[in-house]
């Protein structure tokens, strides 16, 4: 990410974002509502461009690619949406295949084969026949990020995976994404602003502040939180309470 | 993924025999599924015809691998659990053992759906328990609005006066544009028409009379409703099932607002009100369509036309035409509102809506009327 701006025709949300994600971290966007991570979440995957500033994989910029070349790069890519944005014509299973129909020479059988490993991955074993409509939010969630992975991505997405989420539903969720990225040895981008998520599942993380318009502090959020100098970022990641208060909090 | 930047060569699987009893699947090359994969079919066979007691696997030569090996492995574990035949995973790579632990980890949930297509008979009696759900919703959702106007008459319907003129406004001054093209070529196809016949006989001034009294009484009121139940019912259909979807209905309902009364009773009213407004101009826009014709191309002089087409058309003719479009509006509404708070919660559903609302509408259409043109028979006008 180098000196990105984000903007709404004039309204500029952020300005001078600069990080680096490394291969194989967990990386969170966090900040407070409205500040602009998923809008900064739809820079990084390519479905809105920066006013300024540009986003670079492994060296090659996405905004200055040619369009073939942002294809295969999107190839690399897998997001879930904070709804789960399945397609609502679609079984599960149709959901999960229609990617590896598309973009693999694989037959039927081992795509449906495929498609059961990526449903059994989230706990969604059985539900394939279903279609969006008749399953629960939280299998909503899971079932996205199935289709999210189904090509194998370097890199997953995910906005607010916990959001609307019970404690355990969240919790298996985090959990899934760190084995995910254990086992797969992807990487794993994740926009939150759930501190038991951030605090359990992050290496490093980006605050967004909405005031400034910037990031503020980037960093390993158990460190940010004890040591940060910006008041801001540590009243977020303490809830709130003032460093006083959160004096027995221990990292 | 693991090894994406290797050197991709061929995904390999052979069986070396290990003394007595055992064997060893060795797999070899980049297993990655956008390269394609080996069957497992040809493996499984030769397991099955080895007859070996424990198996193991070494996964040392491979370059790369993502989820086409973990399925392969899957499927030889499932036939090789099924046989009796102990499986010792410990030579597969770190990931594909955790991926499968965590596949296994829930177990399947026996929900009874597959993707198999039910019997004919099944069909047939899903697709006749529906038809009758729907004909029952059909007729409870008539009686609800007419509960729901029996509201309005007692003064006690709910629903804002703001929202009836917007709905006036969309259907009303805004349809005014499609329905001026379509009825002014529809009379000027009328008269076309009616003028390459009656110049045989010497009798083209007879096409004023066949675009004002085709016009009036038929083609006015039908071809203004068929253009409402494309234009407005199907955005009633498609408004209000997103709005279920939402579940901006069911915020009504809980609150104690009845949706007939606040959704649905607006858009019947606007409907009513403005079907027989846009058919008299419809009327008019087509009869100046067959004048153009008729002045145009028959060399008609303008009084002549004029009076004959005044001549041609009584006030009663226009009355019919009104009477009908009245029925009319309330039938693309209903159609409208009805599959519109019928629709499912997604956007296929929503799209289902917006057509069946406009497929319902055009058929009740024609089947009216055809029973107008009985009745009125019948009556002798």
């Amino acid at each position: 990410m180098t000196d990105l701006t984000m903007a709404y025709g004039s309204f500029v949300i952020q300005h001078d974002l600069d990080f680096t994600v490394e291969q194989g971290e967990v990386f969170v966007i966090m900040g407070g509502s409205g500040c602009g991570k998923s809008t900064l979440l739809n820079h990084m995957v390519g479905l809105k461009a920066p006013a300024r500033g540009n986003v670079v994989y492994d060296g090659e910029s996405f905004w200055g690619a040619s369009s073939e070349a942002q294809e295969g790069l999107r190839r690399r890519f897998g997001v879930s949406f904070q709804q789960g944005a399945l397609w609502s014509s679609m079984t599960l299973a149709e959901n999960v295949g229609l990617p590896l129909q598309t973009f693999t020479p694989l037959p039927a059988r081992q795509i449906r084969e495929i498609v059961s490993l990526k449903l059994a991955l989230v706990g969604l074993a059985g539900y394939g026949e279903f279609y969006p409509s008749e399953i629960s939010g939280g299998m909503l969630k899971r079932a996205g990020v199935a289709r999210a992975m189904a090509l194998d991505p370097d890199i997953l997405f995910f906005d607010e995976p916990s959001a609307g989420l019970d404690p355990i539903s969240s919790r298996r969720l985090d959990d899934l994404i760190l084995e995910l990225r254990d086992s797969l040895g992807a990487t794993m981008v994740v926009v939150t602003h759930e501190l038991a998520s951030i605090f359990a599942i992050a290496d490093n993380a980006v605050f967004l502040d909405a005031e400034t318009r910037t990031m503020i502090a980037c960093g390993p959020p158990k460190i940010l939180r004890d040591e940060c100098p910006n008041p801001t970022v540590r009243r977020f990641l303490r809830r709130g309470e003032g460093d006083t208060a959160a004096g027995g909090i221990s990292a | 993924m693991n090894g994406s930047l290797a050197v991709v060569s061929d995904p390999t699987v052979a069986i070396r025999r290990q003394e007595p009893d055992g064997a060893v699947l060795e797999f070899a090359g980049a297993w990655q599924s956008q390269h394609g994969l080996p069957e497992p079919a040809g493996i499984l066979g030769e397991l099955r015809a080895a007859g070996v007691s424990h198996l193991a696997f070494d996964a040392r030569q491979t370059t790369a691998w993502d989820s086409g090996l973990v399925t392969f492995v899957l499927r030889v574990l499932g036939e090789m659990a099924a046989r009796g035949v102990a499986a010792d995973r410990a030579g597969l790579p770190d990931g594909v053992r955790r991926l499968i632990a965590m596949a296994e980890a829930v177990p399947e949930q026996q929900t009874g759906r597959t993707g198999a297509r039910p019997l004919w008979l099944a069909r047939l009696g899903t697709s006749a328990i529906t038809t009758a759900a729907a004909v029952t919703a059909g007729l409870a959702f008539l009686g609800e609005s007419l509960l729901a106007l029996g509201a309005l008459v007692r003064r006690r319907a709910r629903f804002r006066i703001s929202d009836l003129l917007l709905v006036v406004q969309e259907c009303g001054p805004r349809a005014l544009g499609i329905v001026s093209l379509i009825s002014f070529l529809i009379g000027l196809i009328l008269a076309f028409v009616g003028a390459v016949q009656l110049q045989q006989f010497g009798a083209s001034i007879f096409v004023a009379n066949l675009v004002a009294i085709a016009m009036t009484r038929e083609i006015g009121c039908i071809m203004t409703a068929i253009v409402m139940a494309g234009r407005t019912g199907a955005a009633f259909a498609a408004q209000l099932g997103t709005m279920n979807t939402n579940q901006e209905i069911d915020a009504l309902s809980t609150m104690g607002i009845s949706p007939m009364e606040f959704l649905v009773l607006p858009r019947m009213l606007a409907l009513i009100a403005m079907m027989p407004l846009l058919t008299v101009y419809s009327d008019l826009v087509g009869i100046l369509g067959g004048a153009v014709v008729g002045l145009g191309m028959l060399g008609l002089g303008h009084t002549e036309y004029f009076e004959q087409t005044r001549a041609a058309v009584h006030v009663s003719d226009f009355l019919i035409g009104i009477t009908k479009s009245s029925v009319f509006g309330v039938v693309v509404a209903l159609a409208g509102c009805l599959r519109g708070m019928q629709s499912g919660r997604s956007a296929a559903a929503v799209g289902l809506a917006a057509t069946s609302a406009v497929v319902t509408s055009i058929v009740w259409l024609i089947v009216l009327d055809g029973i107008f043109a009985v009745i009125l028979n019948v009556l002798g006008f």
